[in-house]
Order: structure tokens, then C-alpha cells, then sequence
């Protein structure tokens, strides 16, 4: 049998390799992916508590759903600004779109 | 050995891998097909954790929509001579070490806490029990999230408009 | 219709009445070990299942050429093979074996090997929750019609593939349209099929089914859920034409406008996998509206004299559900050859403007019809 720290271990590394995505990645839509991960790496955790924990919880899923629906929300918005960024700086290399800057 | 955990391993692997390969791809159209894949991978131990529903979810939203979206953009906003440009920017040590100690304290954290979790409960039906919890206890969350995904995707809508001439 | 050529390859296949887990169990009882019976058992349903999808295919593009040919007032395929030229899918699927496989040069050789294989494999991957007949499924899934709705939204991912990787501004442009056209119509169609899982209370295959099993009149099938759920299954039907890239929505595929559309730089078998998963996607389609709408299985016969009548009941219910899939299979294909193809525009127009607020008014009659029959004839 599978101990829940597996679980939750590989939800770490997960959530670890989204973090260094979204720290170093350029391309903006890198940025988006890597945040991706990270949310599965959460609803990964959440479900597996919802499994494990002694008494039957279904609040691990049903707030793994609600994860999935601001992740689908955030995802929209996100890449609708990646292209509105696109469309006025010609670029989507996040280091470039320094005009803010001091 | 039994069958499950072998399977653990594998999609865990499988899994692990192509985040990596997302992180670290070159070629971005590559490293959304890794994603694609490491959902699917996802999906199946979320199969193996008795979340069928979840699964499904997962399948039909994550990469039947989310990633899809996120391919539109890429070929949206793709450059055609885009090789050779490096990925990664210049924090690449800093933050990788930042999430190895991130990784080992959640790993020293997740050790001490849940030392012997290994008994399975028995598992209600998945579709229903969801159903009625969000219909219940979690209704408020819901209506807000459905009225976040209509701001949403007015939002994107407007956002991503073509710009009348 | 001639349906001899399926039925009969199921037939001689070994499916005669076994589902998988009895399967399993001769496997097991044969001294196998567990672990092998099982996986033994899964692969020899997967060979059956893609024996069956072959086979299907090329009887539905010999005789969507018949179809066509007899719409247009002309024979169609006659030599090959003698009579009506039975033999020309055969002929033309050793054809497509043949001939060379061309890749472009500067296309991703790995996304662009990777594509076929996605999208054909979700096209199998469809066919576990078909309930060919009692019994005669790969797995009576809880979650049935989610899994189909999830899987069949895998092909998008397998087209844009396709599209990028072949490094073709066309292919570029036939992808991006046909995904397009495919998440468009993918809203309509799950909330259509919404409309049967409530009234029936289950996304179990085998639930809808035995929910529209009663008769009126000791023939009639009066709770098959098309006529309680008309709307409901034309959205369905709608929905489903688009969803497989079949006239009037299949500018993806437009023979006249985009070369080939996104699998304009694929040859050979790569095609040829293309074209199967077409096929087996539009029967998987009709196999689902006849499920959760035409009654499944179930037909007005249930014992055949000299059969017992487990078998025989599993026979005659392989046999009901094929004649009304290749019913719908025969509609569509009508509907191909005698309706004129959506501009793109109208295409998006009819999925967003027009299909999904009438889905969505299904959804909320349906909730409603329910609610009240419960309030006012007490369930």
C-alpha cells in the first residue's frame, strides 16, 4: 500500500518544479504552465488527504473542483493579458516589458 | 510489490519527468505537450486515489480546455525564428535553490506529520457525494465560483478583443 | 443496409457473448497468474476492440462511397472484389500502407509522430463504456458518460499537434479552425446529453439503458428518452456532426478550400490513422446518442429458440444496438452528401448563438418538468 507521505512528497515535487518554472522561465505563457503545475500539485495533495485522513472526507474534492475552476478562470484571463501584451510590445518575454521600471 | 504501487511509481515518475520537461524545454510547444501529458499522468493517480470523478475532471477541463487555451496562445503569439534565445533567466540558481529547501522542508514537514497514514477507508460514490456537498455545505463557494467564471470570461473576452480600426 | 460484415467479425472474433471479466476468469482458470490473466485479458479486448474498429471503418468508407454514389445518381465502387466492389476499403487500405511516409524536413519529428497516436488512441479510448449489448462492454464505468465527454475532448489536443508540428501555414490555420470548431461544440453537446442524466439520475452506461427499457402497448418503446428529450437528442445529433468534422460542419477537412486541412502533410499509415479515428469517432458518436437516446440495446426480441437464453438475449441486443448505430451512421452520411458546408462564421454563429441557448433551455425545462412532476404527482 501506497503511504499517504508518498503522496504528498510527490505534490512537494511538483509544486517544487512549478516554483523554479514560474521564478525563471521568460516567455510569459512559460510562466502560465509552470503556475499550472504548481495548482495540480495541490489538488494532487488535497485528494490524497481526502483519501487517507480516517473518516470519509469529500471536502478534499470538492475543493480540488474549486481549484480547477479558478485555475480554468485565471488561465483565461491570464492569456487574454499575454495577448494584449503581445499585441503592443511585440514580445511576450516577460524581461522586456520593463516600461514600469525606474 | 503489488500492482498499485508499482503503478504509483511509474505514473509518479512519468509524472515528474515531463514537469521537468516543462520547466526546462526549449522548444515552448514542446513543453506544453510535456503538460498535456504530465495531466494525464496526474489523472491517473488521481484514478489510483479512488477520484474518479476528479479524474475525469481533471481529463476533460485541464487538458481538454486549459491546455488547448494555452496552445492558442502559443501559436497566437509565436515568433518564427525563435530558437537559440535562452529559456531561463538569470535567477536560475537562486531559485532553484530556493525550491530544493522549499521541497525539503515540505518533505521534513509532510515526515513528521502524517508518519503512518496507510489504512483505506471505505470510499462513498464519488458523482453523488461531490453533487450534494456542493449543493449543501459548500453552496456558497459554488454560486461565487460560477460567478467568477462569468467575470472571467467576459474579462478574457474583452481583454483579448480585436481592436476596431 | 448491409450490416453482415461487422456482426459477423464480432462473431467470428470470439466476442460470442463473453464480457471481459469472464474473460479474465478462463484466462485465470487456464493457470495463468492473476496479474497476466488480467492483462492478458485487457489486451485481447483491446485486439478485439480495434479488430472491430478496422473492420467497421472500412465497411463505413465503402459504403459512404455506395451512399454518395447512389445520391448523386451513379454505381460507385463496382469491380473491386466482384460484387458492388465489396473489396475497395480493403484496396485502399493496403494502398495507404504502401505508400512511402513522408516527413517535412524542418517539421518536429516527435510532435509529429506523437499526433496520429494521440488522436487515434482517443479514439479507441472511447470504446471501453460503448455497452454493445447486455454485458457487452469493456467496463461499466460510475462515471460513464463523463468519461466519453473527457476523452472525446482529447482529439482537439491530437489536432493542434498535428497542425503545429507539420510546419505548414495551412495545416497551422486548418488546426487552429478545426479546434476551434470542436471546443465550440463541445459545450452544446454536454449540456444536451445534461438533460438525459438527469432525468435518468446516473452517468452509468448501463442505467440509462435499462431506464428506457419498459414498452407501451407491449411493442412501443415509449420510454425511449428521444421522445421525452427531442430537443435534446437534434442538439445531440448537432453537436456530435461537428464534433467528427462531418458536413455541413467540416471546413476543417474542406477538400476545396484548405488542401487537407490539418493532416494535409501526413501519407501513409499516419493518414490512414487520421482517417480510421474519423470513423471510429462518428461510430462512437452514434453509438452514444443510441445509448442514451434511441433505448441502447434494447429491442422488441429476447429469446432465439436454440440459443440459451443468456446468449441469445446478448445476440439480439448486439444486434438492435449495431442496426440503430448504423442507422444514425446512414443519417449522417445522408446528411453529408445533401447539405451544403458552414462557413466558418456561420459555423461559430450556429454553435454559440444558437444551439447552446437552446441546450441550455432544454437543461432548465428538463429541471423544471422534474421538479414539478415530483411536487405535484409525488414522483
Amino acid at each position: 500500500m501506497v503511504p499517504l507521505s508518498h503522496y504528498l512528497l510527490l505534490g512537494a515535487l511538483l509544486f517544487g518544479i512549478g516554483l523554479f518554472g514560474a521564478l525563471t522561465r521568460r516567455h510569459a505563457i512559460s510562466i502560465l504552465m509552470a503556475l499550472e503545475l504548481m495548482f495540480n500539485a495541490v489538488n494532487l495533495s488535497f485528494i490524497a488527504l481526502s483519501r487517507y485522513l480516517p473518516g470519509s472526507h469529500m471536502q478534499g474534492h470538492v475543493f480540488a473542483v474549486f481549484v480547477i475552476a479558478v485555475a480554468a478562470a485565471e488561465a483565461a484571463i491570464g492569456l487574454a493579458i499575454v495577448l494584449g501584451l503581445y499585441r503592443n510590445f511585440k514580445t511576450v518575454n516577460v524581461d522586456e516589458i520593463n516600461l514600469m521600471k525606474w | 510489490m503489488t500492482a498499485a504501487q508499482v503503478l504509483f511509481y511509474l505514473l509518479a515518475a512519468f509524472t515528474v519527468a515531463l514537469a521537468l520537461m516543462v520547466v526546462l524545454a526549449q522548444n515552448i510547444v514542446r513543453a506544453a505537450v510535456a503538460l498535456i501529458f504530465s495531466f494525464c499522468g496526474l489523472a491517473g493517480l488521481y484514478l489510483l486515489l479512488d477520484a474518479e470523478f476528479l479524474a475525469a475532471v481533471q481529463v476533460l477541463i485541464y487538458v481538454g480546455g486549459i491546455t488547448i487555451l494555452l496552445l492558442f496562445a502559443i501559436l497566437l503569439t509565436s515568433r518564427i525564428a525563435g530558437k537559440g534565445v535562452r529559456v531561463l533567466n538569470e535567477q536560475k540558481l537562486l531559485s532553484g535553490l530556493v525550491a530544493v529547501v522549499l521541497v525539503v522542508l515540505l518533505g521534513a514537514a509532510v515526515r513528521r506529520g502524517f508518519p503512518a497514514l496507510a489504512a483505506r477507508p471505505p470510499q462513498p460514490e464519488n458523482t453523488p457525494a461531490i453533487g450534494e456537498l456542493l449543493m449543501t455545505t459548500y453552496a456558497l463557494p459554488f454560486e461565487a465560483v460560477s460567478i467568477l467564471l462569468l467575470v472571467g470570461m467576459v474579462g478574457a473576452i474583452y481583454l483579448a478583443r480585436k481592436e476596431p480600426r | 443496409m448491409r450490416r453482415g460484415a461487422t456482426r459477423h467479425s464480432l462473431l467470428v472474433a470470439g466476442k460470442s457473448g463473453r464480457t471481459v471479466d469472464e474473460l479474465i476468469q478462463l484466462l485465470a482458470g487456464m493457470g495463468l497468474p492473476g496479474l497476466l490473466a488480467q492483462a492478458a485479458g485487457m489486451l485481447a479486448v483491446c485486439a478485439i476492440i480495434i479488430g472491430y474498429i478496422a473492420v467497421a471503418s472500412m465497411f463505413m468508407i465503402w459504403w459512404e462511397r455506395k451512399i454518395s454514389a447512389h445520391i448523386q445518381v451513379r454505381l460507385g465502387p463496382m469491380r473491386v472484389g466482384g460484387w458492388h466492389g465489396w473489396a475497395q476499403s480493403i484496396a485502399d487500405g493496403v494502398k495507404l500502407l504502401l505508400k512511402e511516409d513522408i516527413v517535412p524536413t524542418a517539421a518536429d519529428k516527435l510532435v509529429f509522430a506523437l499526433a496520429p497516436i494521440v488522436v487515434f488512441a482517443t479514439a479507441l479510448a472511447t470504446y471501453v463504456i460503448i455497452p454493445f449489448g447486455p454485458g457487452l462492454w469493456t467496463k461499466n464505468l460510475n462515471i460513464g458518460v463523463l468519461y466519453y465527454i473527457s476523452i472525446s475532448s482529447l482529439t482537439v489536443v491530437g489536432i493542434i499537434m498535428a497542425g503545429w508540428s507539420s510546419n505548414n501555414k495551412y495545416s497551422v490555420l486548418g488546426a487552429m479552425r478545426s479546434a476551434a470548431q470542436a471546443i465550440s461544440y463541445e459545450v452544446p453537446l454536454v449540456v444536451s446529453v445534461l438533460g438525459v442524466i438527469m432525468v435518468v439520475g446516473s452517468l452509468n452506461m448501463e442505467a440509462i439503458v435499462e431506464y428506457q427499457s419498459s414498452r407501451m402497448w407491449g411493442f412501443f418503446p415509449g420510454h425511449w428518452l428521444v421522445w421525452g428529450q427531442l430537443v435534446g437528442f437534434l442538439v445531440y445529433f448537432t453537436a456530435a456532426l461537428a464534433e467528427c468534422n462531418r458536413l455541413p460542419f467540416d471546413i476543417p477537412e474542406a477538400e476545396s478550400e484548405l488542401v487537407a486541412g490539418f493532416h494535409v502533410e501526413y501519407s501513409g499509415i499516419r493518414f490512414a490513422m487520421f482517417f480510421l479515428a474519423e470513423y471510429a469517432n462518428m461510430f462512437v458518436v452514434s453509438a452514444i446518442a443510441v445509448t442514451m437516446f434511441l433505448g441502447g440495446w434494447k429491442g422488441p426480441v429476447l429469446t432465439l429458440g436454440f440459443l440459451s437464453p443468456g446468449l441469445a438475449a446478448k445476440l439480439w441486443g448486439l444486434f438492435w444496438f449495431l442496426t440503430k448505430a448504423y442507422f444514425l451512421i446512414f443519417v449522417m452520411m445522408w446528411l453529408r452528401w445533401t447539405l451544403a458546408r458552414l462557413r466558418v462564421d456561420q459555423l461559430m454563429h450556429l454553435g454559440w448563438k444558437v444551439l447552446l441557448p437552446i441546450a441550455f433551455l432544454n437543461l432548465g425545462f428538463t429541471g423544471l418538468f422534474l421538479i414539478l412532476k415530483d411536487v405535484w404527482w409525488g414522483s
